[in-house]
């Protein structure tokens, strides 16, 4: 074991999976995210989103929909095909707020949405409803 | 980083996608027209809206969203990519790279009104269903559902404002529903429902209906249906918004009064309302907020000036609610508050000065022979009622604790290759907010150990006859006044014979001790015990459970163990509900004052000639009712002279702490209350075998025992001697 996890145990805490192509959208989620108290790991987008998970074992998983490679979308489907992550919640980042797109995340399989642009209260409330 | 250098990241991707745009046209100019190169366009174009959008860019993102619905278009194919169509695609692509120039430079916009509506009839200039799409405004999504929702925030507003001006808007009806496949996709209902009681719902009733005989539940559909009322003052939107991810129906009805309604209606000006009705009855939000239950939302408003002046119950005459028929919106209730650590620790502070010198007062007033006042009385319930209030602002739910263990366990899964089931209990028991940050790692210690230590490898549990999935138990619950975290396993359990035999080896007892099942499973808790054969990587480094038990007795707490072989163990750890005060026994020893923690205490005897018998020197057992506890002097372990030396001539004090049961001997007993808790860390240093320092009525300082210190020193006092023996 690695001191790394070793200092995990004394610190637990809750760990959030980001994924988002633009760097700067992830700085800003990840600086919300560490405020509200959060550990936050990164992926770029899909492909490297499904490299990244089973290390990092996330308790959410917040991914932005339009992405190179694999969509957020796609990543959803790919997740919730394995057993271990069929109800890990998942937001995703949407930039309408409109019921056909609520619709078709649900349909995807994500257990909610946060509407860009986002503020840290609407951040901690989409994450208070998906997360015990 | 801060925001500032964050946006210039922004900036640069701009840069970036804006290169990445031209090398697209470049390549569709050359007659590429794949899916690919477009949805590349797409998301570039997308990318800068969404930066925009979140650095309050607006005009930049008005005009990407304008221009992403037009490549939206083409994308998803309802547009053919015509010669013309690249010629305006690229063409906006110049003013979107002035517009960021702007942006970036902080410099006027550019005017962009004429390539808004290039894009716009681009878009409507399509085949038919483009109309429906780009018709209304450059903001299709939000604009007319906001749009509604005002127009509603403005109605009620009214109605608060001149019917219920100093009362509370009447409440709301919320009906929930879920979908059979709600909890699909890691949706809680739960978690809503509890947010929206966190707003002040209550609910009302639970519609069980739907739920089928125990045989056919399954554990992921949902079965359930609520009803609450939630307090009017909250807005409809809020409320609606905790159920956004709701898979289900959910309806929110105001539970309007008829006399209110009326009043309001009769106040209201008439035109106003007929004016923001059309609005609303137009808007697609319209028909989910029906009014009073008879009746839907309009009729009650419309009848309203036929029925104004009968009940008039609204505590503002109509006239002067009529002057201002415009009134502003209420603002929105505020839910919560943020308040800084420093401020609430200060008024926790103060409270517990002010217990403290209450009972001073009280005192005084009753040696001065001052007879009982009732006004006394009341300020003594008033001041534990303030303590307990504000108390009570400290307190947090264990989910902030409890929510980190479901991770806990996935890695453990993945560690030792065991299958594991978490079942939590009690999760939103609250506790002090000092519990709940230094809780989290003895905590995590023992589920690791539970995992690591108490469940077996699955072949070994499918070899038992168990499941090949191992549970592990997690609860919180209150319990007298304390909170009781219990971890629980259906493992291996303690093998006491192991057990034993190791502690033997270690000289952490003498190989011919007496020691009862629960004195052996307590020596897992002894400094330097480890039972594994192979130290693991999970829980076996060198930090043991001793270390677990100080951080609980470190929060005032206790742990125990129960365990069968094989049908695994279960730790028990006893938590005060707060740091800062306890309920405890004052007793005095030589010219000393202390105080015992009543958490402690089983009971207290005046022992008779012949109970105690003496062991040796200095030791002496209590025989209570059969059993023999040691008796622990107190004025021997803290250097006190002047203090009864015989038992005949003292209390005795029967007490549970961690190294079992013991007896404390003291002088007297003077009293029984509640004392505020002062450390001695932070004033002085810690001394062993004190807890801490309290302030009495009588404004002298008594110390505070620290009772599984001392009984745990004189066991190890007492096995030293009989290693030396």
């Amino acid at each position: 074991m690695t001191s790394q996890s070793m200092h995990k145990e004394t610190r637990v805490a809750i760990t959030i999976l980001t994924v988002d192509d633009s760097p700067s959208m992830r700085m800003l989620l990840k600086a919300a995210l560490v405020d509200l108290g959060y550990d936050v790991v990164q992926a770029e987008d899909g492909v490297d989103a499904l490299e990244t998970i089973d290390g990092a074992a996330p308790d959410l998983v917040i991914t932005d929909i339009n992405m190179p490679r694999l969509d957020g979308f796609g990543l959803i489907e790919q997740l919730r095909v394995q057993d271990h992550y069929r109800t890990m919640p998942i937001l995703v980042l949407t930039t309408e707020s409109s019921d056909e797109k609520k619709q078709r995340a649900r349909a995807a399989g994500a257990t909610g949405w946060i509407v860009k642009p986002f503020d840290p209260e609407k951040l901690a409330a989409a994450i208070r409803r998906v997360l015990h | 980083m801060n925001l500032d250098e964050i946006q210039q990241i922004f900036f640069q991707e701009c840069e970036e996608g804006l290169a990445t745009l031209e090398g697209c046209f470049a390549a569709i100019r050359g007659g590429a027209d794949d899916p690919e190169t477009i949805n590349t366009v797409f998301r570039a174009v997308h990318s800068i809206k969404g930066g925009a959008g979140a650095f309050g860019h607006e005009r930049l993102q008005a005009y990407t969203h304008s221009y992403e619905t037009l490549l939206d278009l083409v994308r998803n194919g309802t547009l053919a990519l015509s010669d013309d169509l690249v010629g305006t695609i690229i063409a906006a692509f110049d003013v979107l790279s002035d517009h960021i120039a702007a942006a970036r430079d902080h410099e006027e916009p550019p005017a962009d009104a004429a390539m808004l509506e290039r894009l716009s009839a681009a878009a409507t200039g399509g085949p038919a269903p483009v109309a429906e799409v780009a018709a209304p405004e450059p903001e299709p999504d939000p604009a007319p559902v906001a749009a509604a929702g005002d127009g509603f925030d403005d109605l009620f507003a009214m109605f608060d404002d001149e019917s219920t001006a100093a009362d509370e808007p009447p409440a709301w009806q919320v009906v929930v529903r879920p979908s059979a496949s709600a909890l699909d996709h890691g949706g809680e209902p739960l978690l809503l429902i509890r947010e929206l009681v966190a707003m002040g719902a209550t609910v009302m009733s639970v519609d069980t209906s739907a739920l089928p005989m125990p045989a056919e539940v399954e554990p992921e559909r949902s079965y359930f249906g609520w009803t609450l009322s939630v307090p009017g003052t909250n807005d409809e939107a809020a409320i609606r918004g905790v159920f956004d991810f709701l898979d289900g129906d959910v309806e929110v009805t105001r539970l309007v009064d008829e006399a209110a309604a009326q009043a309001a209606a009769a106040a209201a000006e008439a035109a106003a309302i007929d004016a923001l009705l059309d609005g609303i009855v137009s808007a697609p939000v319209a028909e989910v907020v029906a009014a009073p239950p008879p009746a839907p939302a309009p009729t009650p408003v419309v009848e309203a000036p036929v029925a104004a002046p009968a009940p008039a119950s609204a505590p503002n005459p109509a006239p002067v609610a009529a002057a201002k028929p415009a009134a502003a919106p209420i603002p929105p209730t505020q839910q919560t508050i943020r308040v800084e650590l420093d401020r609430l620790d200060r008024l926790v502070n103060l409270v517990g000065e002010l217990v403290i010198t209450q009972a001073m007062l009280a005192q005084r007033l009753s040696e001065n022979g001052c007879p009982p006042i009732d006004e006394l009385t009341d300020l003594d319930h008033l001041t534990r009622e303030l303590q307990e209030s504000t108390m009570a602002i400290r307190a947090q739910p264990m989910k902030t604790v409890f929510s980190r263990v479901p991770r806990i366990i996935r890695e453990l899964e993945q560690e030792t290759g065991k299958r594991v089931r978490l079942d939590v209990e009690g999760e939103m028991t609250e506790v002090d907010k000092t519990v709940v940050e230094r809780i989290g790692e003895p905590l995590t210690h023992l589920i690791r150990n539970a995992v690591d230590h108490g469940l077996e490898s699955t072949d070994d549990r499918l070899a038992a006859g168990k499941g090949a999935e191992g549970v592990v138990r997690l609860s919180a619950a209150h319990q007298s006044g304390r909170i009781v975290i219990t971890v629980a396993d259906d493992g291996r359990g303690i093998d006491r014979v192991r057990v034993r035999a190791k502690a033997v080896e270690r000289g952490i007892v003498s190989a011919d001790a007496q020691l009862s099942d629960e004195d052996i499973d307590n020596l897992i808790f002894a400094p330097g015990f480890s039972t594994a054969a192979t130290v693991s990587n999970i829980s076996g480094r060198g930090v043991g459970m001793d270390v677990v038990r100080k951080n609980i007795q470190a929060l005032g707490g206790r742990i125990g163990i129960q365990s069968r072989l094989g049908h695994g163990s279960s730790f028990s750890m006893s938590l005060p509900l707060t740091l800062a005060v306890l309920d405890g026994m004052i007793v005095t020893v030589g010219e000393q004052t202390f105080v015992v923690p009543l958490s402690h205490i089983v009971e207290s005897v005046r022992p008779g000639q012949g109970c105690v018998k003496r062991m040796s020197n200095n030791a002496a057992v209590f025989d209570v009712r059969g059993t023999y506890l040691p008796v622990h002097r107190v004025a021997d372990q803290l250097g006190i002279v002047g203090a009864a030396t015989e038992p005949a001539e003292a209390v005795l004090l029967v007490v549970e702490s961690d190294g079992g049961q013991g007896v404390l001997m003291v002088d007297t007993i003077q009293d029984q209350r509640q004392v505020v808790v002062k450390s001695l860390e932070a004033n002085y240093q810690a001394i062993h075998g004190l807890a801490g320092a309290t302030i009495l009525g009588d404004g002298r300082v008594a110390l505070i025992l620290d009772v599984d210190a001392l009984i745990s020193r004189w066991r190890r006092d007492n096995v030293r001697r009989d290693l030396a023996a």
